[in-house]
């Protein structure tokens, strides 16, 4: 059993950095916050490391199978005998997995912001915010507890807000947290009402104890919640539905994704933080989490599961083929590839061969995250060198950008899974399971895949190649040492992560995974994404008409896709049209009219009375007097001639 | 000669509560209304007095209420006239007319 107090550390420390800098960092640590807040990183990330080679090498394993732990579980707030909300941290091997990987994209995201930030008015803020963010997912990976992942799940929904407004005088910004927040709190509803349903039948909020009594086929509790049925769908299907509609807003998924691309205005580094590693994989974390649930006990949700992932990854590749805006690009890529994630938990069952799904989905999650954090960086280093977002201001920039270049176009065939990068690996993977299990979702995820190339590739191809670079004066080179190290490390965890034999670490049941390889099964995707590349290489290296004439073409489609499908007018057209006209609108009639009616007119009437009779205080005593005695008389005359 | 008896004091009781009332009603001058209500009282006091001797001579309450009253009016001049002088140094006037600050 390991030591819980420094795994206890690799949360608390980036809080510790986020109090010290948020309260004091403007008066003290102007100058040194990012240092101080990277160095309090460093030693979260050392210990994860720590932890996770002692999980997997050490202490994790009993009989070939990776064991849940639970080092530390607090007794918190009790509700009844057996209902109570614990504070804990589990180690289990998606834990530990999501430990490593967050405390490393975000170090690396901190090292970056020293050189991209630099300079900034709030810079002490801006690592303040980091830390806290960092927190939060930390703390929601490790959560023993239903709710406690609900508490942490609210901490990264409300960092994400402060980070994505960080640029607070910029209107778009400000729109942008505020959707970002409010769709991810929609959603955050649903998760709520799946929480209570599901402990409602199981009594109980603890995972372990909720995830035995869901799927012991035998237990009353199961049979309760099965039996019970709302719509023709029985209770348990309901809350777990709930439950992914509450990861579906923070991951992104149809239709609840039209936060993300406005998303992009936060700080770059900021963008890699939130789709590398932290927040829209935590969703695809809570899927996993329950797994066993969805897995044994309500299949009709996890087909649902695979649905919308495919759907979603389907959708967000055609409409990343249409953007100029290279981050937005980037967006939809992430909202591809987590649609990736989600199917392939989708199709997995539990257990050996069958969970090759899941064993795919966290691998993909994985090498993703390096993979996806180095494009967010690269981009973010073209930017800072060009500072502009839009495709059509850059082109030619390998000559003055090498380093990014580089590991730009590494990221690039990680993410197109061309063998030996990371993606690759990864991707096979989740093919192979889709294939076992749902040819249809297959089909949809081989043509996603070349797709994916494709705009990847075009994205390359318009930075770094199209037309000669229109630079006026190269004022500065590609960034400082502090920016070109992430890009370097990234890099080299985008091209070998692949390697990592991963079904040997985390698989549905914790027994290792053979993973197998068959080269006749990778020709496809790998042939399509071939082809991706090569349409972008001959569409986007060299500046033509061809793009414009494709474009021009499938007019319709094209602009339908670069309107992102309308799906945000859609959703303006809801909201504004109908439900502020129907509903709003005669609520506030109502209340401007019934309500406010009642209190003034309370008001005005006490104000006419008091008009009237106030002249009777007038401040003359001899006046006053004289009412007394007027008074006096007619009571006298009353009870000496009326009430005699 | 006639004996002045109930009547005649009852009488000459209602003309000084009158004019003590009058008198309240009409003079400006603090002083002079503060010596108006001591009128009033002193009418009252004569009724308690004419009413103990004509009507229940074996008893005195009536004599010890207007004890009780001569007791209260000299207690009420004392503050009066200290509300008045306080008046005259805020105001520099002890007339009434100029004493309307306490409003609406």
């Amino acid at each position: 059993m390991p030591n819980a107090t420094y795994i206890l550390l690799i949360p608390l420390l980036p809080l510790a950095g986020f109090l010290l800098l948020g309260l004091f960092g403007r008066k003290y640590f102007k100058n040194t916050s990012g240092l101080i807040a990277t160095c309090l990183l460093l030693i979260s990330a050392a210990l994860a490391l720590y932890t996770a080679y002692g999980y997997f090498f050490e202490y994790g394993k009993v009989d070939g199978i990776y064991k849940q732990l639970i080092p530390l579980q607090i007794h918190w707030l009790e509700f009844s005998p057996g209902v109570s909300i614990n504070m804990g941290i589990v180690l289990d091997p998606i834990s530990v997995m999501m430990l490593v990987v967050v405390t490393f994209v975000s170090l690396m995201v901190h090292i970056y912001s020293l050189g991209y930030m630099k300079g900034d008015e709030r810079f002490p803020t801006y690592y303040a915010f980091l830390g806290l963010f960092t927190f939060s997912m930390l703390g929601l990976v490790v959560s023993s507890n239903i709710f406690q992942i609900y508490i942490f799940w609210e901490l990264v929904g409300v960092s994400s807000f402060l980070l994505i407004g960080y640029y607070y005088d910029k209107p778009s910004a400000v729109a942008a947290c505020k959707k970002a927040f409010i769709v991810t709190r929609f959603a955050d509803v649903g998760f709520l009402i799946g929480i209570l349903i599901l402990s409602f039948y199981t009594g109980t909020l603890d995972f372990n104890t909720l995830i035995q009594k869901l799927t012991n086929a035998g237990s009353p509790e199961l049979q309760h919640a099965m039996a019970a049925s709302f719509l023709g769908v029985s209770a348990l299907t309901w809350g777990l539905v709930l439950v992914f509609i509450g990861g579906a807003g923070k991951s992104a998924m149809f239709p609840l994704h039209i936060w993300l691309p406005d998303a992009m205005e936060g700080p770059t580094p900021v963008s890699a933080l939130i789709h590398a590693a932290t927040m829209v994989v935590a969703g695809v974390f809570l899927v996993a989490r329950l797994f066993p649930v969805f897995a044994i006990s309500a299949p009709q949700a996890l087909n649902l599961v695979g649905y919308v992932g495919a759907f979603s990854a389907f959708i967000a590749a055609i409409i990343a083929c249409t953007q100029t805006d290279i981050k937005r690009v980037l967006a939809f890529s992430t909202m591809s590839q987590i649609g990736f994630m989600m199917f392939a938990l989708g199709v997995s069952g539990t257990g050996g061969e069958n969970g090759l799904g899941y064993t795919a989905s966290m691998f993909h999650l994985f090498t993703h995250a390096m993979f996806k954090a180095l494009l967010f960086l690269g981009a973010g280093a073209v930017i800072h060198f060009i500072h502009s977002n839009d495709m059509k201001d850059m082109g030619g920039l390998r000559k003055y950008l090498p380093i990014t270049h580089i590991s730009f176009l590494i990221a690039c065939l990680a993410i197109a899974g061309v063998p030996p990068f990371a993606g690759f690996f990864s991707k096979e993977e989740i093919l192979l399971a889709a294939y076992r299990h749902n040819m249809a979702i297959y089909y949809v995820a081989l043509v996603t895949s070349g797709l994916t190339a494709f705009y990847m590739f075009r994205l390359y191809f318009s930075i770094f190649w199209n037309k000669e670079a229109n630079i006026h004066e190269p004022h500065h080179g590609e960034g400082g040492f502090a920016m070109m190290l992430p890009l370097v490390l990234l890099a080299v965890g985008a091209a070998g992560a692949g390697f990592i034999p991963f079904g040997k670490f985390v698989s549905s049941d914790g027994a290792a995974l053979e993973s197998e390889f068959h080269l006749q099964f990778s020709i496809a995707p790998v042939v399509l994404g071939l082809i991706g590349i090569f349409t972008a290489m001959w569409l986007y290296k060299k500046q033509n008409d061809k793009p414009d004439r494709i474009a021009a073409a499938l007019s319709g489609l094209y602009k339908a896709a670069y309107h992102k499908f309308y799906i945000d007018e859609l959703y303006i057209f809801i909201t504004k049209k109908i439900i502020f006209n129907l509903i709003g609108r005669p609520a506030a009639w109502f209340d401007k009219n019934v309500v406010d009616g009642m209190v003034n007119l309370t008001g005005n009437t006490t104000t006419a009375i008091s008009e009237r009779i106030k002249g009777l205080q007038s401040g003359k005593v001899q006046q006053y007097a004289m009412y007394f005695m007027a008074g006096v008389i007619g009571i006298a005359v009353l009870f000496i001639y009326i009430w005699k | 000669m006639i004996m002045p008896g109930l009547y005649h004091i009852l009488f000459i009781s209602a003309a000084l509560f009158f004019i003590g009332v009058y008198g309240f009603f009409t003079r400006r001058n603090l002083i002079t209304m503060l010596m108006s209500i001591e009128l009033i009282l002193n009418s009252v006091n004569l009724n308690f007095i004419a009413f103990n001797k004509y009507v229940w001579p074996n008893k005195l309450d009536g004599l010890f209420f207007t004890l009780f009253v001569i007791a209260i009016a000299a207690a009420e001049a004392a503050t009066a006239i200290a509300i008045i002088i306080n008046l005259y140094r805020s105001h520099q006037s002890i007339d009434v007319e100029n004493a309307q600050d306490l409003k609406y």
